[in-house]
């Protein structure tokens, strides 16, 4: 046993009443350091105690405009610089998208590092011993009792004296409190070996049982004989065949039904040449023209294919199709672009389908003629 | 506990009474559409605090408070002023056909959307609705106050049970008769916009007007003495609930415009962009300022809610942007600019006149205290 010190003088009262006026006597009486203890918050306690307010809330609002201010900047840097995306045609920076999420992280930094704060700055964490834990005193104020602890640090001091004061106030179950001064400078009682130890030993084996609960006990087959069958599944590998692959390629040269091979792969000038539009400018194929081009050329090209979609100048500005070189191209052409894709432009050809293709020819004609109107036209 | 309050109370009251009887009626004589829409103003902004008194009242049963039970008769003189609600619903009456589109029947009938909603939005109705609900609120007046009032002499017990199971019955039908209110006459301005949040963004400014409305009695009375027992631990408590509804206003109003401006459709959206332009967007920001920044920010630490002078200021300031809130809601459909004019004041001027005669009223009559309630003593040495 080491050397025993005392801590302070503890006296018990029964109700809040009467711990509202014991602390109310105590501050009167010139004691500072002293504090009370309640099995729930009693009203008026702190104006009682004569405590001043506390300062942390200095601190929640400091972090709560770290917490707004980087939710805002983070969204701001997201949405409007690194993955800039057009949600619903609203402009990049949409402030009032961020609000709700800004709001959010706000109120969860405030409350987080608000809690933090308190255990650091006042419970002077990682310490985590107090004289007051573990003694009588502190199982009765925890249960039905209301305590009052005087500390021995105090200026007015005198263990007498307080014991005569804490039963004049009508204290009972008056008592000392004395602490092991190895118990306190032990202090850090977080990195104790065996307490680590234990920790350590509680996460392994809580991580092991999880792992083997997830991972293995929730895959385990009671049988499998329907499951694995001696068969051919569908994209699946197979030990039938010398390559491995299951799902076998069609015959090279192979020709799906009604559906000839693009002849011109790679020679726009060919494809130009000799393939002819078979469709006519008529009112239904403008009209199917011009639904296609609105779905998947004007993003790029613009609504009259003037090049002036929102994309220009942010990516390799998508080109004009009213330049000569495009107005004098032949049908076939503009066609083999479509279907194979030219310098950025991907190809198309697994998305509109040969007619639609000739369809949006015929209507990029149109588009050509009306925005390069000669004179003659107007009469 | 009855004390009388100084004569010049409800004699200042009647004069600000007749001024603004006679700015209305000139108004009214001048230009009777613009008066009619002023007259939406001051009929929404005395329901606001004529049953959202009620509400509180009722709060306080429901809730079991202790703190609010010294300062209740305050809600409950205020209360009073739902009986007087036909007196500017009347004119409003005599002039639906300036105010309502969905009375014109050679629009309806042009109009399929408005046709659809005819079986609910039609005079006949209309009227029928007010009727019920004004026979509604009067009677739970009457019920909250005469249990209140008879307790001081009895001084029995059962009577707080009553009222508490009375705020029970009281509570849903406040919340549908209050969104109705709403629905009827500020939102069927523009018949064809709708927003299921209506009724709690108007239901948020009731609770802040009436707390504010309170407040600011309470602080007035206890500054010459009428309260000499209340701490600041009353005025903290509030402080609090002002703030927070202040919160709730700027939440329930952002939540509103978020929905409508994210889904963008232009049946909905129409109502914020007439409110966007022409100069209505300066009355739009000043709206977030003085209804949400300013308040906020002034009632935002502990000591400024305990501080009496500061929450006299706050509760007038407050009062004010309600009546901004409701001028926001309701002239738009008026006028496509900004219309301010002194037209405008009639109806201020006149609820104020109105609150302080009703409220020396109420108060020659009454005990200012309920002497009765047992929860009296605890709320008097209520701490935080």
């Amino acid at each position: 046993m080491n050397e025993q010190h005392l801590f302070s003088i503890t006296a018990l009262f029964e109700t809040p009443d009467e711990i509202i006026h014991a602390a109310q006597e105590t501050q009167k009486a010139g004691y500072t350091h002293f504090d009370v203890n309640t099995p729930y918050p009693v009203h008026g306690m702190d104006r009682s105690m004569g405590l001043k307010p506390t300062r942390l809330g200095v601190f929640s609002l400091v972090f709560g405009i770290i917490g707004a201010v980087s939710a805002v900047a983070l969204m701001t840097w997201v949405t409007s610089s690194d993955y800039p995306l057009v949600i619903g045609g609203k402009p990049f920076w949409s402030w009032p998208a961020f609000v709700p999420i800004a709001f959010e992280v706000t109120v969860l930094l405030v409350a987080v590092l608000s809690v933090v704060t308190m255990i650091v700055l006042y419970f002077k964490f990682p310490n985590i011993s107090h004289p007051l834990h573990d003694t009588p005193y502190m199982k009765r104020v925890s249960s039905d009792r209301f305590g009052i602890s005087i500390e021995a640090d105090d200026p007015a001091f005198n263990e007498a004296a307080v014991r005569e004061f804490l039963k004049k106030i009508g204290g009972k179950d008056i008592a000392a409190v004395h602490y092991d001064l190895e118990d306190l400078n032990h202090g850090q009682r977080m990195f104790d070996p065996k307490f680590i130890g234990v920790l350590a030993l509680t996460a392994l084996l809580v991580s092991g049982a999880t792992y083997i609960v997830f991972n293995q006990l929730l895959f385990m087959e009671p049988f499998s004989w329907m499951m694995t069958q001696s068969k051919l599944k569908a994209q699946r590998p197979s030990e039938l065949f010398k390559d491995g692959i299951g799902m076998r390629p069609p015959v090279e040269g192979t020709v799906a039904r009604g559906f000839l091979p693009y002849p011109f792969k790679g020679k726009p000038d060919e494809a130009g040449k000799n393939l002819v539009n078979p469709l006519l400018s008529t009112r239904d194929v403008l009209d199917r023209g011009k639904s296609k081009f609105l779905t998947y050329c004007s993003p790029c090209h613009g609504n009259f294919a003037r090049g002036d979609s929102r994309l220009r100048g942010q990516f390799p500005n998508p080109p004009t199709l009213h330049s000569d070189k495009v107005r004098n191209w032949p049908d076939g052409n503009i066609y083999h672009v479509i279907t194979e894709g030219q310098n950025v432009m991907p190809s198309y050809a697994s998305q509109i389908s040969r007619d639609d293709r000739w369809a949006i020819v015929r209507y990029i004609r149109v588009l050509q003629r009306a925005q390069n109107a000669k004179e003659s036209d107007l009469k | 506990m009855k004390k009388e309050l100084p004569g010049q109370v409800a004699r200042y009251g009647w004069i600000l009474l007749i001024v603004g009887v006679v700015i209305a009626a000139a108004g009214y004589l001048i230009d009777p559409r613009r008066m009619a829409f002023d007259n939406i103003i001051g009929f929404l902004f005395l329901t606001s605090i004529g049953i959202g008194s009620i509400f509180l009242v009722a709060l306080e049963y429901i809730a079991g408070a202790v703190w609010s039970v010294p300062m209740r008769r305050v809600n409950e003189f205020l209360g009073a002023l739902t009986l007087l609600i036909p007196l500017l619903a009347i004119p409003i009456f005599l002039n639906l056909h300036d105010l309502y589109h969905w009375t014109h029947a050679e629009a309806v009938a042009a109009d399929k959307i408005l046709q659809g909603k005819s079986s609910y939005l039609n005079v006949n109705f209309f009227v029928l609705r007010f009727i019920i609900i004004f026979v509604l609120w009067s009677l739970f007046y009457f019920l909250f106050t005469r249990n209140s009032s008879r307790q001081d002499i009895t001084k029995d017990q059962s009577l707080t049970t009553r009222n508490i199971k009375l705020s029970a019955v009281f509570m849903p039908v406040f919340a549908i008769t209050l969104t109705l209110t709403a629905v009827d006459w500020a939102m069927s301005l523009e018949p064809h916009w709708y927003s299921t949040m209506y009724g709690v963004y108007y239901f948020s400014g009731t609770i802040l007007a009436a707390l504010a409305a309170a407040t600011y009695i309470i602080v007035k009375m206890y500054e010459s003495g009428y309260f000499p027992q209340l701490q600041r631990d009353h005025f903290y408590s509030l402080g609090a609930l002002l703030f927070a509804f202040i919160n709730f206003w700027a939440y329930i109003a952002f939540s509103q415009f978020l929905l409508i401006w994210y889904a963008d459709l232009p049946e909905e959206t129409f109502w914020f962009i007439s409110r966007w332009k022409n100069g209505w967007e300066y009355v739009s920001i000043l709206l977030i300022i003085v209804h949400f920044a300013v308040p906020y920010f002034a009632l935002l630490t502990q000591d400024s809610k305990m501080d009496t002078k500061r929450l006299k200021l706050m509760a007038i300031w407050i009062l004010f942007a309600h009546m901004l809130d409701l001028y926001w809601l309701v002239m738009p459909t008026y006028s496509k600019t900004v219309p301010f004019s002194w037209n405008e004041f009639g109806f201020p001027i006149l609820l104020v006149g109105l609150i302080m005669v009703v409220f020396s009223f109420k108060v020659k009559r009454n005990n200012i205290v309920p002497i009765g309630d047992p929860k009296l003593e605890r709320g008097l040495s209520f701490r935080l």
